[in-house]
């Protein structure tokens, strides 16, 4: 269990076995509320368990529940975990540790994060809601974008030149202790938010 | 007080890690209870936000055709399946144990806004846009003249358009507006029906574009290049369409390579893209599948239509006259002016794709008729307390689905902002669902839940299989009320 305090709520991501369960995008707290048993917590930065959850390719309708699949090739203590930290809409910012090759909308999703509306289309490049803005450093190291991304990132709200869909983008060992954040909302004087 | 206490944000987590959970099977009678007219994404959204902000609240969604999800289900092209995963999480939402699916509910008719608000707390108003902007010009009624509303709801398999019938003997069609849903028409028409029959387009427009003799499509919009209200991805769709080829008139971009530099990225690659399929000499193999093709699309710009031509037998369209615009003005705000000039087109099929338009639905509500949306501030309806909007009939009918996700958010935090400032009142008790589903009855309405609509959900999925598609979606209102009884 990894806990954050930030500056109105507290965050804090649990991996259980019956949380695997039922897995929705956005309803992501909520289901904290499915636990039956007792939660295993290990404090510390390292988890037992770790569920990887692996979209179909582009182009196919999947159902969230079938595409569900339990890895028990992460299941070790000893594993090698990369820590990433997420700011997300609000300023909140909430550090994880996750093993390689899972993609940062995938992250969002097993780590159930408390970003609003991430990955609506569920990694298969139909929109742009998983957008991450990255640090340089870390930005000018990833894969070049190819053009079916970047057709969908041009249309993400605060796009910037070093922004990513995230659903893309996979993790890797060199990006231990990266930070990725959302688009901060824009409230102007009258309260309407920046438009898209 | 003690209410207070377990909705500050801290203490929300604290109940929820203890296992006070949506797995009540009822909210206390103190709950606040929210009542969304409309069951596409914007109601969805917008539901989803409450329950999940709120661990308190109790969310009704009604809607008027037996099955859920709007737009989604009717709007987006049968080819964009991808774009179809939102379902997912709507499901996820109407399963919430704090939150129902009403179906077969009409707002204004079944029941009126007014006695929605007496059983309810608040009203959130997310019923889109069903109308249609006209062209406004002589010949619109002619036969094969059809707004892509109608069209579109079609091949999507919307019951009211069940008996549309479009006349697609022709060999021309133009569609008037540049947007992405005059795309998605255009490839509905050029499409090779292999890649369609695997698809969950409804089986009589199948069978209708088998037989086409449509083989020309013209995309005309009032401005230029620069202004094209579609995105890359369906253009690029379009420029790499099997068995198609771009032809458009090179002179229609004169000077529009300058501009690039200047461009914002988005638009500039959308103007690159577009420049390569217009005036750019093709790589050999693009040349041959060029040559191979039997079928040609393209944009026509600076062109308004001024009248609908009619056939000599005057009942049918035979072609279209357009006013030829210049633009002025530079930058975003430019704007087209006619230039006295006029050009006449032939074709036998005419789809307008103008934007869909929002309709008033009750006179409780106020509405502003000349936007065409329902007058509001951050979602609070202009002048009536306890009454909200989220989505198109908010803010207009344009935008994609995350744009109405981010809209909906919008409208359910100012929701949740009057009730945590109090100017909401939710310290009355009101009777919900019980007191609309006993007017119901006395009505003689039978709503539909949400798992009934999942049977519905799987014998459209039973009979998809057999034919090799994602679904054969039901066509008749009735049919569905039959299904979701069985």
């Amino acid at each position: 269990m990894v806990f954050t305090r930030g500056p109105l709520t507290t965050q804090f991501t649990i991996d259980t076995p019956q949380s695997n369960m039922a897995r929705c995008l956005h309803l992501g707290s909520f289901l904290f509320t499915k636990m039956v048993n007792t939660p295993r917590i290990s404090m510390g930065v390292k988890t037992c368990l770790i569920k990887t959850w692996t979209p179909h390719s582009q182009g196919k309708a999947i159902s969230i529940h079938s595409a569900i699949h339990y890895n028990s090739e992460n299941n070790s203590l000893s594993e090698e975990k990369v820590i990433i930290h997420f700011i997300n809409q609000d300023g909140i910012k909430t550090t994880t540790a996750v093993t390689e090759g899972q993609t940062l909308l995938d992250v969002v999703v097993n780590k159930n994060l408390d970003i609003r509306g991430f990955g609506a289309c569920e990694g298969t490049l139909a929109c742009s809601t998983c957008h991450l803005i990255f640090d340089k450093t870390f930005y000018e190291k990833m894969e070049p974008i190819v053009d079916e991304e970047m057709d969908m990132l041009d249309l993400a709200y605060g796009l910037t030149k070093t922004s990513r869909l995230g659903c893309q983008v996979t993790v890797q060992k060199w990006m231990d202790g990266m930070t990725v954040q959302v688009p901060q909302e824009v409230r102007d004087a009258v309260g309407s938010k920046g438009s898209q | 007080m003690l209410k207070l206490f377990l909705t500050s944000a801290r203490c929300v987590r604290i109940t929820r890690f203890h296992g006070v959970c949506g797995l009540a099977t009822s909210t206390p009678a103190s709950s606040p209870k929210v009542c969304i007219v409309g069951g596409g994404p914007a109601g969805f959204y917008t539901a989803q936000h409450l329950v999940k902000t709120r661990t308190d609240v109790q969310v009704d969604i009604y809607e008027r055709l037996p099955v859920p999800f709007g737009l989604v289900r009717f709007g987006v092209a049968p080819d964009h399946p991808e774009v179809k995963n939102v379902i997912n999480t709507f499901t996820q939402t109407a399963r919430h144990a704090r939150c129902s699916f009403h179906g077969n509910v009409r707002v204004g008719k079944d029941v009126t806004v007014e006695e929605l608000q007496e059983a309810y707390h608040a009203v959130v108003l997310s019923y889109g846009a069903e109308g249609n902007r006209t062209m406004g010009v002589p010949g619109e009624d002619l036969a094969g003249v059809y707004s892509a509303k109608d069209f579109v709801g079609w091949y999507n398999g919307l019951p009211r358009n069940r008996d549309l019938r479009p006349d697609l003997s022709c060999e021309t069609a133009v569609i008037l507006g540049q947007g992405n849903v005059a795309l998605d028409v255009a490839r509905m028409l050029l499409s090779p029906v292999d890649i369609l029959k695997k698809t969950d387009i409804t089986q009589h427009a199948l069978d209708a574009l088998a037989e086409s003799s449509v083989r020309r499509v013209l995309i005309v919009g009032r401005r230029g290049p620069l202004q094209v209200a579609c995105t890359i991805k369906e253009l690029r769709e379009m420029v790499n369409l099997p068995g198609t080829r771009p032809e458009m008139e090179v002179s229609e971009f004169e000077g529009i390579a300058e501009t690039l530099k200047a461009l914002a990225r988005p638009r500039k690659r959308l103007t690159e893209l577009l420049l390569k399929a217009a005036i750019e000499t093709p790589g050999k193999e693009e040349f041959e599948r060029w040559n191979r093709a039997e079928r040609a699309w393209g944009f026509r710009f600076l062109r308004r239509p001024l009248e609908v031509l009619p056939s000599t037998d005057l009942i049918r369209a035979a072609g279209i006259r357009l006013a030829v615009n210049r633009l002025e003005g530079d930058g975003e705000g430019v704007w087209a002016v006619a230039t006295g000039e006029v050009e006449d087109v032939e074709c036998g099929l005419v789809i307008s794709s103008i934007g869909y338009k929002s309709l008033p639905i009750d006179p409780a509500v106020p509405f502003d008729a000349r936007k065409a949306i329902i007058p509001n501030t951050m979602g609070r309806v202009q002048q009536t307390a306890g009454l909200y909007c989220s989505g198109w009939v908010k803010r207009g009918p344009t935008g994609v689905i995350a744009t109405t996700m981010n809209d909906s958010f919008d409208t359910a935090r100012t929701l949740l902002q009057d009730i945590g400032k109090g100017t909401l009142d939710v310290s009355t008790v009101k009777p919900g669902s019980q007191a609309v589903s006993a007017l119901l009855e006395k009505r003689g309405v039978k709503p539909v839940s949400f798992s009934d609509w999942e049977k519905i959900d799987s014998e459209e999925t039973r009979r998809g299989e057999t034919r090799g598609k994602p679904r054969e979606k039901m066509l008749d209102v009735g049919e569905m009320l039959q299904v979701a009884r069985a």
